[in-house]
């Protein structure tokens, strides 16, 4: 088990590597540079102002040099001018070049500074990241509970009508991706105009215009019902079809097995037959699906939170992506594909766990 | 002439899509009554679920194949005084009886009309696209499946290592204008396109391999018409690609129409690749596959002859599934009007047009959101009844 960790964590880090590498890469390309010359400096500049702009400011060495100081491992670059002025990577404003640090990259903690957000680029991720925190947190508490119990119902017994009404609306919910489910329901639910917002006003059986809200800005200060069910309605139905589905085919799996008939045949209620006989064995399969669906998830919350005008992760991704933050997009990338990773990681060792065929061997 | 009810606004549209109806019931009579003989595709119209998903389907294909006769509208055309216009609406200014089926969009331009033109842009990007991820799926995961080794080790590390990049962040930073200024998607497609001419050369080569001069003819055909159609392809005047004169370059596709498609082949690739990986290492412990190695034959008639068809049935099913969630993909892609141009029909792009003023008219982005998903749904449901059927015998 220890051997199949290490080997996991290994296999994980150089991949983290790789990708960060190939992000910074596309990311600090020629023209990128050059528009961050542009913007940062002035758009009338000349060719030769921009050349020397970019160098001027440290992105004028080798790539895998760059890549090196960004992450850490390299010490940062320092500049003196004509004016025997020294300016660095590490060196801040007001800062001694003698008492900067050597190094300062993200593993010493420093992610840089966001060109959009003027701040820096950890802070600008930490608030994101709180934000879509809570998004995740009831999306789970929706979709976990209510998909399992889809897919449970569903498969208790194949074919019955139940199963039936059940794997339909999982096969619908599974072809809604998240920009038409929450179009329709934001058109349904959070219009004063059309859908059902406005024949509940009329009746009095709500206070306000609508229903729930259009857009989830003022979830940032405070979560309400009213705020806060469209956006977590919207991810939770495109994952919990394919969780649903999951559990539905290794429920069916696990309820033609011998042992469920032999408890049968000994008498043992249904309930106690579902309950505690099939549903943990059942269970082990969606466990590692729900563990791999957070990076869909993750594309589900830059659409959500881009649709609803939630200022989390994904918002911020496509902020920085869509303004050139070189610094911000390289945080977010990292954070994302170390998501991606860990729940990779956690969806094995958890499997492994799980299942002790595989855990005794 | 007035507007149009919610009645009138159904038969409208029933109406304008009659080329389509023609056409699925002529389909479906030929389909049932010849059933028996058609294979896997006759056997589809054994499952209900399968008849509706392949309905479904069809009735977007034809749509695409017929919509210069289904359109009321030219798409682009804008048409003052019926900005936002709601569902039925007369033209305003028109002596003849013209209706705005489903209304304006935010520049005053039918819905109906760009809905429609839309679905050709879905329905020709998604399934070329998916086919070209199977060829290079099936191109690299035969082999790595089949020899194991390094080959393996190294192929399934890039295949993780694309599969743990988020889409959409791949996506913000595949097709965005600095990198096709530099040109990195044409040499993405550079590479990409080539797969499905090795994959056909190497198909030929090892079936006719015992009668040399039918397979030097056929190869020969591949790389020459195979070539000039990569060539065409990927070579585009005045880009950071140009390889062959533009006289020879007959194909034009749209620079952005090319970023889009060789992103979401790239996407897609690495898990067709894992599938074909894994059914090819179950696969090669049967004893058909034993049989043709003791025969003596080689390892790319054995793995395209022997182990690829016998895969079929899942690869089938997952050809259907995959298309849908190419065209989800390409919906996410317009949504965050990425690569494809900000007027084009495409549903992504008008759903994100239409959001904008959601809660007020709400139909010129559920239009669109319906096409998509109900195209996505028609795929998902032909997959289960191929599921269904392929798992009977």
């Amino acid at each position: 088990m220890l051997n199949f960790l290490a080997r996991r964590v290994g296999f994980m880090l150089l991949t983290a590597a790789v990708l960060t590498l190939v992000v910074f890469v596309m990311t600090n390309l020629r023209p990128n540079l050059e528009k961050l010359a542009r913007s940062e400096g002035s758009v009338r500049m000349t060719e030769e102002a921009v050349d020397d702009w970019i160098v001027q400011n440290g992105h004028g060495g080798p790539m895998l040099l760059r890549y090196g100081e960004w992450l850490g491992i390299l010490p940062g670059w320092t500049l003196t001018d004509e004016k025997g002025v020294t300016r660095g990577r590490c060196i801040r404003e007001g800062m001694a070049p003698e008492d900067a640090p050597v190094r300062c990259g993200i593993l010493q903690g420093d992610w840089g500074w966001s060109t959009v957000f003027k701040e820096p680029v950890s802070a600008v991720l930490a608030k994101s990241l709180s934000a879509t925190g809570w998004l995740m947190l009831w999306v789970m508490i929706v979709m976990v509970p209510s998909s399992l119990l889809v897919g449970v119902l569903a498969g208790m017994r194949e074919g019955s009508r139940l199963d039936r009404t059940l794997s339909t609306f999982a096969i619908v919910s599974t072809a809604t991706p998240e920009y038409v489910s929450g179009v329709i329901l934001v058109a349904v639910f959070a219009s004063a105009t059309v859908g059902i917002s406005p024949i509940l006003a009329e009746l009095g059986w709500i206070e306000g215009k609508t229903l729930f809200l259009g857009t989830a800005t003022s979830a940032m200060d405070q979560i309400t019902f009213w705020n806060f069910t469209l956006p977590v309605l919207t991810i939770a139905l495109y994952g919990m079809g394919y969780i649903a589905r999951m559990t539905r085919a290794s429920m069916t799996e696990v309820m033609t097995a011998q042992y469920i008939r032999t408890a049968r045949l000994k008498g043992v209620s249904p309930r106690d037959v579902v309950l505690k006989h099939a549903l943990r064995n059942a269970l082990i399969a969606p466990f590692t699906v729900i563990m791999l669906q957070f990076p869909w998830l993750l594309n589900g919350v830059v659409i959500v939170e881009t649709l609803f005008n939630y200022k989390g992760f994904g918002w911020t991704l496509v902020q920085a992506a869509g303004n050139n933050d070189i610094n911000l997009l390289l945080g977010c990338s990292v954070v994302a594909v170390v998501v991606v990773l860990v729940t990779q990681l956690i969806s094995d060792v958890g499997y492994v766990y799980l299942n002790p065929r595989i855990r005794i061997s | 002439m007035e507007d149009l009810g919610w009645g009138g606004i159904f038969f409208g549209v029933v109406r304008q899509f009659l080329p389509v109806w023609i056409a699925l019931i002529v389909t479906f009579a030929l389909s049932i009554r010849y059933k028996r003989r058609l294979g896997l595709y006759g056997k589809l119209f054994d499952s209900t679920i399968g008849m509706i998903g392949f309905g479904i389907v069809m009735f977007w294909v034809f749509t695409a194949i017929f919509s210069a006769l289904i359109v009321t509208h030219d798409p682009l055309v804008q048409v003052s005084g019926m900005k936002n216009i709601a569902p039925g609406s007369l033209v305003k200014g028109s002596e003849e009886p013209d209706w705005y089926l489903l209304g304006g969009d935010a520049l005053a331009r039918d819905v109906f009309s760009r809905m429609v033109q839309g679905s050709q842009i879905v329905i020709l990007i998604a399934p070329l696209a998916t086919l070209f991820a199977f060829m290079v799926g099936i191109t690299l995961g035969l082999p790595a499946g089949y020899n194991g080794g390094f080959l393996d080790t190294v192929l399934s590390f890039f295949a993780n290592l694309i599969l743990a990049f988020p889409v959409i962040l791949l996506f913000y930073l595949l097709v965005t204008p600095e990198i096709v200024q530099t040109g990195l998607p044409q040499y993405l497609g550079l590479l990409l396109f080539l797969f499905p001419i090795i994959f056909l050369v190497v198909l030929v080569n090892s079936r006719f391999y015992v009668k040399p001069r039918f397979r030097n003819a056929v190869v020969a055909a591949i790389l020459i018409l195979g070539g000039w159609i990569y060539l065409a392809l990927i070579s585009e005047p005045d880009s950071a690609l140009t390889i062959i004169p533009p006289t020879a370059d007959f194909l034009h596709v749209p620079p952005n129409i090319l970023i889009v498609f060789v992103s979401v082949v790239f996407v897609n690739s690495p898990t067709v690749f894992r599938i074909v990986r894994g059914l090819t290492l179950d696969i090669k412990t049967r004893d058909y596959v034993a049989a043709a190695q003791t025969r003596g034959e080689r390892p790319w008639y054995i793995m395209l002859w022997e182990i690829l068809p016998n895969a079929r049935g899942p690869l089938i099913v997952d050809f259907c599934l995959r298309i849908g969630y190419t065209t989800i993909l390409l919906g996410t892609l317009g949504f965050f009007g990425l690569g494809l141009s900000p007027e084009s029909p495409d549903w992504g792009t008008t759903i994100n047009a239409g959001r904008k003023l959601l809660t007020i008219a709400p139909h010129p982005a559920i239009v669109p959101a319906l096409a998509l998903m109900s195209l996505v749904l028609g795929l998902n449901l032909l997959a289960d009844g191929l599921r269904e059927e392929s798992l009977k015998d």
